[in-house]
């Protein structure tokens, strides 16, 4: 596929398109981006945007409940749905036969969707499921994305835990619902992605014929969620009922994706050459020389890369023994970053960087769910789609003295760290006394 | 603060009634167009001079190349597991030409990953790389087959770092059911140890180690399959130059087979305190070499293999029991088998089984539609396009047909099959093998919270000590 063909265009409704034709598949990806995501759910109302989210699956004007399944999964189709700190998508990859099937559910549910009391009942009791499952009832829950933000950040939109409190959810209301539909969900507020198997006129065709009806609707005006860095280290604790060993992530504060790309993208090439392959730094040193922790991971982005608009947070998680005090994990972190500040790597280790992340662009433009999303997310954050083909010669332009840069900007003095720790009673496992039969 | 200036304004907005309904009213269903077959694949499947069978695919949509190995690693001695384990978690760790980070750094600077992992079946090594860098990927990976030398050190650091994800891992809810299933449907058989206990791990030795790697890991009988942008005819030349010092008599070890899964009472397994339950139920099934196959693997889409399945529509979407209930196939040598798993809150785990066991009993009596044949039968052969559409899917779709010694004909045939199962061969396959008799399982819960309701149900049995 290569440099790929794109096209980008804008309705007179303001839903912005980007085209993505690739003959070499037999499949399409459609996907549209809402520009609302958790950071913009009301005080009172944590979790909203992902039980909206969920509702956007349960009928429209033309589709009862359980038809937009039925008829994407019928046509050959998978779908999806996920709710990131800035943004809420919407994605199906089909055979190439069900495009205009697939065009036309989308539609339907940006101008109409059908928002009713039972639908909300029972799907609060589906996210309170997925909560349970994801969060409640396994050991590091939420860690580090739902536990790490209270303690860095200290406004709502920043801090809050974006799957919801059970109280929160349960007193969300059909009005809540069509106020935020009514905000956020208007066609000048996302963008509508399509890839693979088609011809772009056609496509065009399409997308007239289905979107371009829908009703232009204000757009919010979206607030800076901007706050300032912390003054000083801010700890806490928090106590896993199920962890058997104890946890850390330290969490500090990066410059902003998108209008300081360039030191976002040293954070990124500082996270591979700290903690990604054996001989990654913080591998070398925590994992095998001082044996303090099992696994250590880094990361620019809590999500990931590109994922969010500032402010966004550089991570390092581990879980380690508990007869290694975390003082000394964090010790060693500082110590690593301390050699890297002051003494910019070889050139070598950001090579291997620049190779690793190469391969992995390519694998994600090789699965069409992924480069139908990371198409739609680079033009929502950055209004720019063709930066997925550009990443990796950005990426290796990073020079060793960004990197020493970036790792320098993580200052202990200005950073957060999150200790989980094992309830006392959390080795129970299970009992199952009767053995095997 | 910022927060709440993001808040709508209140009253300034429409109804939920308004927002869906428009004056146009609503608008009928596009019908599908033309579809394009999937393009053919060039492939080359052969058994090279010391017994590996390597099946190549040019796929060049991005210059990448995908890799699998998959070696028959099966064991009977019960410390086999915690020796496995630790094979596959040091076996990247050093040889004579490269140490740990050498390793890394070879792969690192072609864009790879490689990754070694065993369960009860197979030793699988899995990776990718920039297509450019094969021969490196291939260096390296011939370099651990014949050299791996599980350096003291090494295995030492590597048998503690396992023993901390051990512990990990047996907190998972999900871990913890999954081993209480198979030790409920296949009792003592090795095919239930995917797990090893952390005091079995803490007796390996390095020397264990290198003694299981020269019994075990070895060539014939394993399979290679490498799909990508490669030139299939040349490739068979370069992996035999590079695997050619990969060699021994022996073949790989197979698996024992599996006993037949048959239905008996249900286990609750106790978790005090947990908020959610797992059910787990298992049947006997028939793998893809059977006829009956492609009508088994659509009625099982029907009962709870998509998300428009019975099961899904009824305990999710309906009642709201669960985030996640599927039914799907579980392949262990020449055996298949049938296994259903809802994760749902303790307060309704009696009652999303009653739903489970009644959506099992319905397949048979009420059997698919029609329409839902019809749908089933779209989504099987297009999920295959989808699946298969990219390196990654059809690299391990690939492995997988490999193991049960099929190849890519299979995988080319199979929509073909698919689109001549009628209803009625569906109807067969649903009260063939779906009759609720026929399974067994476990429920891991909070005693306290779900044990009245399940003995109420009835055909559960009840760990009275839990």
């Amino acid at each position: 596929m290569g440099a790929g063909e794109l096209h980008r265009y804008r309705l007179d409704n303001g839903l912005r398109v980007v085209l993505a034709p690739d003959t070499t598949t037999q499949v399409v990806g459609v996907s549209v981006h809402y520009d609302v995501g958790f950071r913009s759910e009301p005080e009172g109302r944590t979790g909203f945007a992902h039980l909206f989210e969920h509702l956007m699956f349960q009928g429209s004007e033309s589709l009862a409940k359980l038809a937009h399944f039925r008829h994407i999964q019928g046509s050959g189709g998978m779908f999806n749905g996920s709710t990131h700190p800035d943004y809420t998508d919407y994605f199906a990859v089909l055979p190439s036969a069900a495009l205009e099937r697939a065009l036309f559910l989308e539609a339907d549910r940006m101008r109409a969707p059908k928002l009713t009391e039972e639908n909300l009942a029972n799907q609060i009791d589906v996210v309170k499921e997925e909560i349970r499952l994801n969060v409640l009832n396994r050991p590091y829950g939420g860690f580090p994305w739902i536990l790490l933000p209270p303690v860095l950040y200290e406004t709502f939109p920043n801090a809050h835990n974006g799957y919801g409190d059970f109280t929160d959810l349960e007193q969300a209301t059909l009005d809540d619902c069509a106020a935020f539909f009514d905000a956020y969900y208007a066609p000048a507020n996302a963008v509508l992605t399509v890839t693979g198997d088609f011809h772009p006129d056609r496509a065009r065709e399409l997308i007239d014929k289905h979107f371009a009806d829908v009703p232009a609707r204000q757009v919010p005006h979206r607030p800076s969620f901007a706050e300032p860095r912390p003054g000083t280290e801010k700890r806490d604790t928090h106590v896993d009922p199920h962890a058997p060993l104890p946890a850390l992530a330290v969490g500090y504060r990066m410059d902003d994706p998108i209008e300081e790309m360039d030191s976002y993208l040293a954070n990124i090439v500082l996270a591979s050459v700290l903690a990604e392959g054996e001989g990654a730094r913080l591998q070398q040193r925590l994992v095998h020389s001082d044996a303090l922790v099992s696994d250590i991971n880094a990361e620019a982005g809590l999500f990931g890369p590109f994922e969010a608009r500032d402010p966004d947070t550089f991570s390092v998680t581990a879980i380690h023994p508990a007869d290694v005090p975390a003082q000394r994990v964090l010790d060693a972190l500082d110590d690593e970053l301390d050699t890297l500040a002051s003494r910019p790597p070889e050139q070598a280790e950001l090579s291997k960087a620049t190779a690793r992340w190469t391969a992995a662009l390519h694998g994600e433009n090789d699965r069409i769910v992924s480069r139908t999303l990371a198409l739609g997310s680079f033009e929502l954050l950055y209004g720019d789609p063709a930066l997925i083909h550009d990443l990796p010669a950005r990426i290796g332009a990073v020079t060793p003295e960004d990197v020493a840069a970036a790792a320098k900007a993580l200052r202990p003095d200005s950073r957060a760290v999150l200790f989980v720790e094992p309830s006392s009673n959390s080795q129970n496992a299970t009992h199952d006394t009767e053995g095997a039969q | 603060m910022t927060g709440t200036s993001a808040q709508p304004q209140q009253g300034a907005h429409r109804s939920a009634e308004e927002i869906g309904t428009t004056p146009h009213g609503p608008r009928p269903l596009p019908g599908l167009g033309d579809q394009r077959a999937a393009a053919e694949l060039a492939v080359t499947d052969t058994v090279l001079g010391n017994g590996l069978r390597l099946l190549a695919v040019r796929k060049s949509n991005v210059p990448m190349v995908e890799l699998r190995v998959h070696i028959p690693f099966g064991g009977t001695d019960p410390m086999h597991s915690a020796r496995a384990e630790v094979l596959a978690e040091s076996m990247l760790t050093g040889t004579a030409r490269r140490d740990r980070v050498a390793i890394d750094t070879d792969l690192a600077l072609i864009g790879s990953e490689l990754n070694a992992v065993v369960g009860p079946e197979y030793l699988s090594l899995s990776g990718s790389a920039l297509a450019e860098g094969l021969p490196t990927l291939l260096d390296v990976l011939a370099d651990v087959l014949t050299g791996a030398t599980y350096a003291e050190a090494e295995v030492a650091r590597e048998r503690d770092r396992l023993t901390e994800r051990l512990a990990v891992a047996r907190t998972q809810p999900r871990v913890i059911a999954r081993e209480a299933l198979q030790r409920k449907r296949f009792g003592d058989h090795p095919a239930t140890r995917e797990v090893p206990e952390a005091a079995d791990v803490a007796a390996v030795t390095a020397e264990d180690v290198r003694a299981l790697h020269g019994a075990g890991v070895l060539p014939s009988g394993s399979v290679m399959v490498l799909v990508g942008d490669i030139d299939p005819d040349t490739v068979v030349a370069d992996v035999e130059r590079a695997l050619g010092g990969w060699d021994a008599r022996a073949s790989a070890s197979r698996i024992e087979p599996v006993p037949r899964v048959s239905g008996a009472d249900i286990r609750l397994v106790s978790r005090p305190g947990a908020v959610q339950s797992q059910i787990r139920l298992s049947a006997q099934a028939v793998p893809r070499t059977d006829e009956r196959y492609a009508a088994l693997q659509l009625a099982n889409l029907a009962y709870g293999g998509y998300f428009s399945s019975r099961l899904v529509e009824n305990i999710r979407e309906d009642k709201g029991y669960t985030y996640s209930a599927h039914s799907g196939f579980d392949f262990t040598g020449d055996s298949a088998t049938l296994v259903v798993d809802a994760d749902t809150a303790s307060e309704v785990t009696a009652a999303a089984l009653l739903e489970t066991r009644y959506e099992l009993g319905r397949l048979g009596l009420v059997p698919p539609t029609e329409q839902e044949a019809d749908a089933v039968r779209q989504y099987a052969i297009g999920s295959l396009l989808i699946g298969t559409a990219s390196q990654t899917g059809l690299a391990n779709q690939l492995v997988a047909l490999a193991d049960a010694g099929l190849g890519a004909d299979w995988l080319t045939a199979h929509p073909g099959r698919l689109a001549d199962t009628s209803a009625e061969d569906i109807a067969e396959a649903a009260i063939e093998f779906f009759a609720p008799s026929r399974f067994t399982g476990v429920v891991v819960g909070d005693p306290e919270t779900v044990r009245r309701g399940l003995t109420a149900l009835g055909g559960v049995t009840v760990d009275e000590q839990g």
